[in-house]
Order: structure tokens, then sequence, then C-alpha cells
């Protein structure tokens, strides 16, 4: 009894695993049960049950509710399918003026709204590539295709990549110096000459529209919710499902929605790169302290003056943070939407990763790479320069970078037009390096994979069957062995003893509604997965993180790594672990490790970090030695934190578990591919998306609600 | 005397939902209890003053006194609840905006407890801020931010940010932003709080060398009643959102009108606030000693030389004009007698 008054919290724990292992115990696996692969439930098949509701059937499998909720939401995915077809195609007609036709045309609100937006998008695209690759579309644009078939010499001629490259450099040089000038020269001239010129600059263009106009929307709506209780109370929920939403899952409905192509990837990119802008924005802008907001009234500025010049650049930090997110999932996307038709790098990724020709997706990959953190860097040192009011230059100095790249423009025209003549016959290698016309190292790489593979192939092979085998089946037997009323149990458990009822009530919603979906055998595999993945990524990256701490270059060295491997878009990931365990589940989840890992390590430095010197120095002066340290004074304080980190690790699994579809898993992830395909997809992966968000969404609950306590109660903030 | 620049009349803020309503219903007698449990806040109760120009006004008073909620009433970054505010004889509440903005721009200036430097600015670029707010030329504002920077004695390091300065240099910078408008009128709220001692005197010393020259409208929060009788022409002493006391350092440290206010004087050294202007008898002119002492010497300063004397002592003002007389037990008296029962 006194045990029990001692340690409450440890005993109630205790009695709800008890209940969850009876309840798993007592409820037998119905003999009719088994895991459906494939696409099962749009066969029709005599033992199916089936209901109907709001018009539409749904079938599926029934066994006892306390093994398997019925799908009762099964016919949320087509509804949202149906609802969105009419809201495009035939919601509000309306008489819309047609320039090409000269006469009022009869459209369905939405989809002119769509259209008007495709078409602004597809010209910003293609205004910035044909000023990098040359071309006829902007021109089109403001005049006509008859114009131009009589004006033969109508055609924006592209800039020859000398220019580019040294653009890029005297940029980066005037931003921030010779370091990155140097980078960026490297970089462009890399890109040059492995012939992977186009797809880069196509993958730029894409950049290029697509990061700002997510910059200024996030920045707009974080001012916004900062300015107005009620737009942030409005926004907030959606920003929660939009930062554990898998990145793949909204791609179905931007193809219902706008089509195929460039432009819709930019507008699925500024659905993801938005919510972090915004919630970074909003964190900045709370961060001000009152008395410089005052200074900047009592010196007279109005709302404008306020914003831009006090708030904003005060907010600075955090803003930064926004826009290096920002970047990092525009690069990410880039990939991922070249499922649907956005062209450059991410599409030639896809194409060699299919094709399992690992040097040629290395290639891509690290173009991506080179390009992602060489516009990172960029970004940064804008923000962060300052102006010379004091040097008294002249008209050379003041303009020298103006005039040098002017220079370098004549110097590269020149070039490119000697090389008309040294180049007769062949390609124009001083305008631009065809692809696959460059070097190539894709050889060297594909050999080395194929040595890798023919001298290790036994251990290798022996690791991926004992991990398969011994390990990762049975994991996945035990998830698919839980009765869904005892993980409903678990969980709504958790959320009791850690959040009260609230949290309970939350956390029992979220799981309710993956569980009434038709996919709760898939989400337990995406949940055995992900586990497995943060489980490993969690013990690494602690591990590597505290090591790290006990240095303070290691300290530094190690943020820089995990800066780096950030800005990798998640896709990139795939490509060793491919390289090395071809198409199986060890390699998504070794992807899912590395992947996660980043914030398991990061989170533990900051951590540790954030302890207070304070305390360093009384825990030196009562005698502590290293460990003790480490043990009583220095993990505790950081524990919260490294919550936090452990919170973004299951996001970062969760993301790169459903990114894994592609190399082939059994979970949610997959069904959204399939989706991406499916007439009817749109409803479906939208569903998938919120299910699999609504997996991170518990962790997130759980553990923010249990970190806040902890905080208040070591009273850190 | 002519129009006081700040007049203030019965104002009042109260932070709470039903403030208004429950201050008109009040018929002007506040009771801060009584909001209390009606869910407000009294920050500032009916204070009225004026301050006239040239003249430095001290708010001091413990923290939660509504010193600083006085203050920003009076510089209107919060909107009183009630009453009236006159600057310069415009009614400051029927302000619009933009004539709010153009009297900011113009008329005030303002240092903060925290110095509330703009982060990602250098020391000139923060001391030119406000002259680019009010649209000056880039190359004007960073020239007249630079003879501000000399003013405060920050030269050589006007390409400073201030995360690279010392509390003492970023408040320098601070005063030196809000003076660079010429503003008629300065706010100051705690500007040497969150400075060392040390710093602090000699911040203070600046302060009043800066003033001697510029004689600008100064109203001075502190918390220090040190440095309000060091710096202050008169002082204000608020508790709870009143004003105590609103009189000169003498009259405050030799006649507190409370309880409250008598506190604080009680450990006061009064020889090194007094004059002997404030002591002296203006009564007896006759049957004088020979010894002559100025009647705006601080008492410590002539208080040994008066001691020795046997007779009373001459006063007399800067035309050698005789004004009065001390006597020296009147001195024994000031410096260490009577104390507790001193009214």
């Amino acid at each position: 009894m006194e045990l029990i008054k001692k340690y409450p919290k440890l005993f109630q724990w205790l009695f709800l695993l008890i209940v969850f292992f009876a309840l798993c115990f007592a409820i037998d696996v119905p003999e009719t049960y088994k895991f459906i692969r494939g696409q099962a439930e749009f066969v029709k098949d005599p033992n199916q049950s089936s209901y109907i509701f709001l018009g539409k059937e749904v079938r599926y499998y029934a066994f006892d509710v306390f093994w398997r909720l019925p799908p009762l939401l099964g016919w949320l995915p087509i509804w949202i399918n149906d609802s969105l077809f009419f809201l495009m195609n035939e919601w509000m007609p309306m008489e819309f003026w047609n320039e090409d036709t000269q006469e009022f045309k009869t459209r369905p609100l939405l989809l002119q709204i769509s259209r008007n937006l495709t078409s602004f998008m597809t010209f910003l695209i293609e205004l910035i590539r044909e000023i990098l690759l040359g071309g006829l579309e902007t021109i089109v644009a403001f005049t006509s295709w008859d114009w131009i078939d009589k004006n033969p010499w109508a055609e924006l001629p592209g800039l020859p990549w000398t220019i580019v490259a040294a653009g890029a450099a005297i940029l980066s040089y005037k931003l921030s110096g010779k370091g990155l000038a140097l980078f960026a020269g490297l970089t462009m001239i890399y890109i040059s000459i492995f012939g992977q010129w186009k797809p880069s600059m196509q993958t730029l263009s894409f950049i290029l529209v697509a990061a700002p106009l997510s910059f200024i929307f996030g920045l707009g709506l974080g001012i916004a919710a900062f300015k107005s209780k009620r737009v942030e109370k409005a926004l907030y929920p959606i920003l929660l499902v939009m930062q554990t939403m898998p990145q793949y899952a909204v791609l179905v409905p931007a193809l219902v929605l706008f089509g195929v192509g460039d432009h819709a990837a930019v507008i699925i990119t500024m659905v993801v790169a938005v919510p972090p802008m915004i919630l970074l924005t909003i964190l900045g802008l709370r961060a001000i302290p009152p008395e410089v907001i005052e200074a900047g009234r009592m010196s007279g500025c109005n709302n404008w003056q306020l914003m831009l010049k006090v708030l904003i650049p005060t907010a600075r930090r955090d803003i930064l943070i926004g826009v290096n997110q920002v970047i990092m999932v525009c690069f990410s996307m880039a990939v991922i939407s070249a499922f649907i038709g956005a062209k450059g790098l991410g599409f030639n990724l896809l194409l060699a990763l299919n094709q399992l020709n690992i040097g040629l997706a290395l290639e891509a990959g690290l173009c991506i790479s080179l390009i992602a953190i060489l516009l990172d860097k960029m970004s940064l040192a804008w923000a962060n320069k300052q102006t010379d009011y004091f040097g008294n230059l002249t008209f050379l100095q003041r303009n020298k970078n103006i005039l040098f790249f002017a220079s370098t423009v004549a110097i590269g025209i020149i070039l490119a037009y000697v090389g008309t003549f040294l180049f007769k016959d062949t390609f124009n290698y001083l305008f631009e390096v065809p692809h696959n016309k460059g070097l190539s190292t894709a050889d060297f790489w594909n050999k080395g994979v194929d040595w890798i593979f023919d001298t290790f192939f036994v251990y290798i092979k022996a690791f991926n069957t004992w991990l398969i085998q011994d390990v990762l089946q049975p994991m996945r037997a035990l998830y698919l062995r839980m009765p869904a009323i005892a993980t409903l149990v678990l969980v709504v458990g958790s959320g009791y003893l850690i959040g009260g009822v609230r949290s309970a009530l939350v956390v029992c919603a979220l799981t309710l509604f993956i569980a009434l979906s038709p996919w709760w055998d898939r989400a337990l595999v995406t949940a055995y997965m992900a586990t497995f993945g943060v489980v490993i990524s969690c013990i690494i990256g602690f591990t590597v993180g505290t090591l790290c701490f006990q240095n303070k270059h290691s300290t530094s060295f190690m943020l820089g790594v995990c800066d780096i491997f950030q800005t990798f878009p998640s896709f990139v990931y795939l490509i060793p672990v491919m390289m090395l365990f071809g198409i199986t589940d060890t390699s998504v989840l070794i992807a899912v490790i590395v992947y996660a890992t980043i914030p398991a390590t990061r989170y533990t430095i900051e951590g540790l970090r954030s302890v207070p010197t304070g305390l360093h120095d009384a825990a030196t002066m009562s005698g502590v030695n290293k460990f003790q340290r480490l043990t009583k004074i220095e993990f505790p304080l950081a524990f919260p934190h490294m919550m936090l980190g452990l919170n973004q690790t299951i996001v970062f699994a969760l993301f790169m578990v459903i990114i894994g579809a592609f190399i082939g898993t059994e979970d949610l992830g997959q069904y959204i591919l399939k989706a991406l395909s499916d007439k009817n997809g749109a409803g479906i992966g939208l569903t998938l998306g919120i299910c699999v968000a609504f997996i991170g969404l518990i962790f997130d609950n759980l553990i923010r609600t249990w970190v806040g306590q902890r905080k208040k109660h070591l009273g850190i903030d | 005397m002519s129009e006081p620049i700040i007049k203030c009349e019965s104002v009042y803020k109260i932070f709470g939902e039903n403030a208004k309503k429950m201050l008109d219903d009040s018929n002007g007698n506040v009771d801060a209890k009584t909001f209390q449990e009606n869910g407000c806040i009294v920050g500032v109760n009916n204070a009225s003053f004026e301050v006239s120009k040239g003249e430095m006004l001290v708010v001091m008073g413990l923290s939660g006194s509504g010193k600083s909620t006085l203050l920003r009433c009076i510089s209107r970054l919060t909107d009183a609840t009630g009453g009236k505010i006159f600057i310069e004889g415009q009614d400051l509440l029927q302000l619009n905006n933009k004539e709010l903005i153009n009297l900011r721009r113009n008329k005030m200036g303002m240092v903060f407890q925290s110095f509330a430097l703009l982060p990602h600015k250098t020391v000139v670029e923060n001391i030119a801020f406000p002259l680019q707010i009010k649209g000056i030329k880039t190359e004007d504002s960073i020239s007249k931010a630079m003879d501000m920077v000399k003013l405060v004695g920050l030269d050589g390091r006007e390409n400073y940010f201030p995360r690279e300065l010392s509390g003492g240099q970023q408040q320098r910078v601070g005063i030196a932003r809000s003076l660079a408008v010429e503003p008629d009128i300065w706010f100051l709220d705690e500007p040497f709080s969150a400075l060392d001692p040390l710093i602090r005197k000699e911040m203070q010393d600046e302060f009043l060398r800066l003033q001697e020259k510029l004689q600008k409208t100064i109203m001075f929060i502190t918390h220090d009643f040190d440095e309000a009788l060091k710096l202050a022409d008169r002082i204000a002493i608020m508790k709870d959102g009143i004003i105590e006391q609103l009189d000169t350092p003498a009259n405050i440290v030799l006649n507190p009108a409370t309880e409250y206010v008598r506190k604080f004087t009680e450990e006061v050294p009064r020889e090194k606030v007094l004059l002997i202007e404030d002591v002296m008898d203006t009564s007896t002119k006759d049957n004088l000693g020979d010894l002559k002492v100025l009647k705006d010497e601080i008492i410590e300063n002539v208080a040994e030389k008066i001691l020795t004397q046997e007779k009373s002592v001459t006063v007399v003002d800067s035309n050698n004009k005789v004004v009065g007389s001390i006597n020296p037990t009147k001195i024994i008296n000031t410096v260490f007698g009577g104390r507790k029962n001193n009214n």
C-alpha cells in the first residue's frame, strides 16, 4: 500500500499495461481474419458486409467489434471525391470572358479560379525558366502564336551557363564573401559539366517561384494571426494537421484541382511550405519584447513602418528559420512533385531510381542537395547583410559588382558565340552542356554498387534476412495482433494519465478516426515501421548527441552536420540505402533511421546546451564527477527539450515511412502512392494523409502535454 | 509662468474588460479593492499635475505603483481610461492617429529600461531610426545621428551592434536615439535601473550634464529614491496608482506628506540633499557673525565651516544680498536630530 502511495503514477501505468495485455490475450484472432494485400476493398466478395450512407455503398470484411471496428468512416473518401468533383465541375456556374474566342463562356467558379491560378503560375515559372534556358512561351503570353510565327526572331535566347555560374558567384560574393562565392561557382560548374544543367535550371525556376511565394504567404498569414486572435484560432488546427501530414498525401487532391505539371507542383509546395512559415512567424513576433514595440511607436512609426522596420526585423531569427524550412520543403517537394509531372531534377531522380540506376540517381540527388545548400546559405547571408554608410566610395567601387557582372555577361555571350564555331558539329558546350552529354560518374557508382553487392552480398543478405525474419516480421505480427479495443484503451489511458480528461478525449477522437477508416491494418503497419525507426533513431541520436556534447568542437561540428543533412531533400536518402539493400523493408527502415536521427541528435545537443551554466558550476562545486553531472543534472533538466526532439523524430520517421512506399511497403503510404494513379484518388489520398497526420498528432499531443507539465514542474521555460 | 508643457487632469488608467463603465459609475471615487473584486486592476488613480518648460519631474514608486503606466498614458502608448492630458495645450486623447504620430515624430523622445534597441541595426542606424521614419534622407539622418553619437560619447563604436555593447553603452544609444529628433519632451522610463551602481552614477552625472545643455521638459521614472533626489526639480511619489506627494526634493525630505513617503525619507542623508536655503531662518537678519554662505550651497559642503562658528551665520544670495541666517545648532538638528517627529 505504501508503495502505491509513494509512486501513484507508476502503479497507474502498470494497471494500464495489465489491462492492455489482458485485452490482447482475451480477444482471439478471428479465424477469417487475414491481412488484406493489394486493393481488395475494391473487389466484390460474397464474404463482405456492406452498408449505405449518404448514398455511397461501403463494403468491408466484418469482424468482432473488439477485434477490428467496422469502417464507419468508409464513405468519407468517396464523399470527399464527389464533393471535389461537384465543386470543380458544377458549383456556381458563371459567365467568364474568354480572351481566345472573344466571347463569354459559362464555367464553374472554382474551375475558373483554378485555371486562372494555373496560368499565372505557369507564366511565372516559364518566365524564369526561359530567362535561364530560353524559349517562346513568355513572349507568346504577351502576344500570340500567330505573332511568333510572323516574327521568328522573337525568342528568349536563354543565358549561357557561364553567365549564370558567374552571376551566382558574384551575387554570393556580394551577399557573403569569398567562401560562398567559391561554393556557388563550383556548384554551378559541377552542374554544368555533369550535364545536369537543363533539369537543374528547371528545378531552380520552380523553386524560385515556389519559395518566395510560400515565404510571402506564410509571413502574411503569420502577421495576420499575430494581429488577430480570431485568425489564429481558425488557422491553428489546420497548421497542426499540415505539420504532420505527409507531403505525398497532398499531391492527390492537387491533381484534381490543378491538373498535372509544374504549376500544380508550385501550389502544392506552397500548401506544404506555408504552415511552418506561419508558425515560425507567429513565434518570432510573439517573442519581441514589448519595449521594442513601444520604442518603435515612440519613434513615430505608423503601422506599416512598425511592421516592416521594427517587428519583422526584430523577429528575424525565427523568420529566418522559417525561410530555411521553406527552402527545405521546396526542394523536397521538387522531387516528390515529379509524381504529378513537375520537370527537372526530381523527375530524373525518380526515373533513375525506378530503373535502379543508382549512379544517375546519385548525381541528380547531389545536384539537388548542392542547390538546396547554396540557396539556403544565400538567403541566410542576405538577411544578415548590412550596409556601410561611411565608406567614401567612388562610382567604380560602388558599382563594381554590377560592372563585373555586365562584363561577364559580355564575355559569356562572346564565348557562346565562339562556341558556335568551335563545336560546329556537336553541341555548343560553351552555351549549354546538354543532358547526358556531360561527364558522368554514373558508371563508376554503378560498378561500385555492383562490386559492393558482389563482395558483400552474403553478409548483406544475411543481415537483411535476419532483420526481416527475426525482428521485423515478428514485430509486425505483434502490432497486427493487437485488438482495436486494446489499442484504444492503451492510447486513451495514456492520454488520461498524462494530460487528464482533455488529453484523453483528444487522442481518443484521433485514434477513433483511424480505427473507423477502412485502413486500420495499414495504419498498424505504418505504426510498426515508424516505431522501429524511432526507437533506433532515438538510441543513436541520444547517444551521439550526448557524446558530442562532451566537447565544444564536436558539438558545433555535429550541429553543422545536422544542418547540412536537414537540407537534403527527403527522397535523396533513399538512394544510398537502395544501393545497399535493394528493394526491401530494410532499405526503407534504414532511410527512416538516418533521416529521423537528425532531429533526435539535434534536440539532444540543444537540450543539454540549454542547461544553465550556473547549475553546472553549482554541480561542480558539489563535487560531482562528469558522469554524475550528466545523470543527475543535465539529463533531468534537458529531458523536456529532448522529448520535443522525440516528437520531431516521430514526424520525420512517419514522413520517411510514407515516402518509403516508393520502394514498396505495405502501409498507408502505399495506398497514397496508388491513389495518385487512381481517377477517384483524391478523397482516398486526403483521408489517408489525415490518418498519418493523426498518428503523428496523437504522439504530438501526449508529448507536448507531458513536456509542458514537466517544464512547469522544473520551473524552466 | 507660461503654459505648462504637460498637464494632467484626473487621469485614470484601469485595466480590465469593463474598466470604462466601472470608472463612469464610480463618480471619481476609485477604490482599488472593489475594482479588483470585479476583475479590474487600477493602474493610475486620479493623477493630476503639471510639468512646465525645462522642468524635470521625477516619478518615484516601487514596482507595481503605476509609475510606468502613468508615463505610457502621457506618451499615449496606452490610452488613459479617464481624465484629460494636455501636451502644450493640445488635448492628447483627442488626437487622431496621424496627429499622434506627428507629435511623436517631432516633440517626444523616450528612453526605456531595457534599452529597446533594434537588434538588427548598428548603433548609428538605431540612432538614425526615428529620423528615417520621419522620411529624412539616409545621408542627412546618418550625419545627424553621428552628431548624437558624439554627444553621448560613443565615437568609434557607431558600427557596433547593440549586442556588442555593454549595458551602459546600450543605454547611451537609447538616449541618443530619443534625442535624435530634438524633442521638446523627454520621457525616461527607469533608464538606469538595469545598470551597475558605478555605471549608474556615471550615467546620472552625464544625464545632468546633458540636461544642463539641452533644457528639455522631462518626465523621469525611477524606483530609486536617491536617484530621484539627485536629479529632480520636483518628485512625484506614487503608491498603488495614487500620487502620494508631489513636491521639491527638499520639501519631501523635510515634510513627508504620508507615512509611506516618510519611510523613504528616513534613511536619506539630509546634508547631501538639502540646501542652506531650505533650512535657513529668514526672519533674523541681524546680529550675525562674519561668515557668509550662499543660499544655494548643499549643507554638507559648508557644514564644517558653519559648525566652527558660535554665532548664527549670514546667508546671502548670488548678488551678495543678505536673505537670512543659519544657526549652527540648526545644522546639527537637521543632520542628526528629530527624524521620527519631524512634523
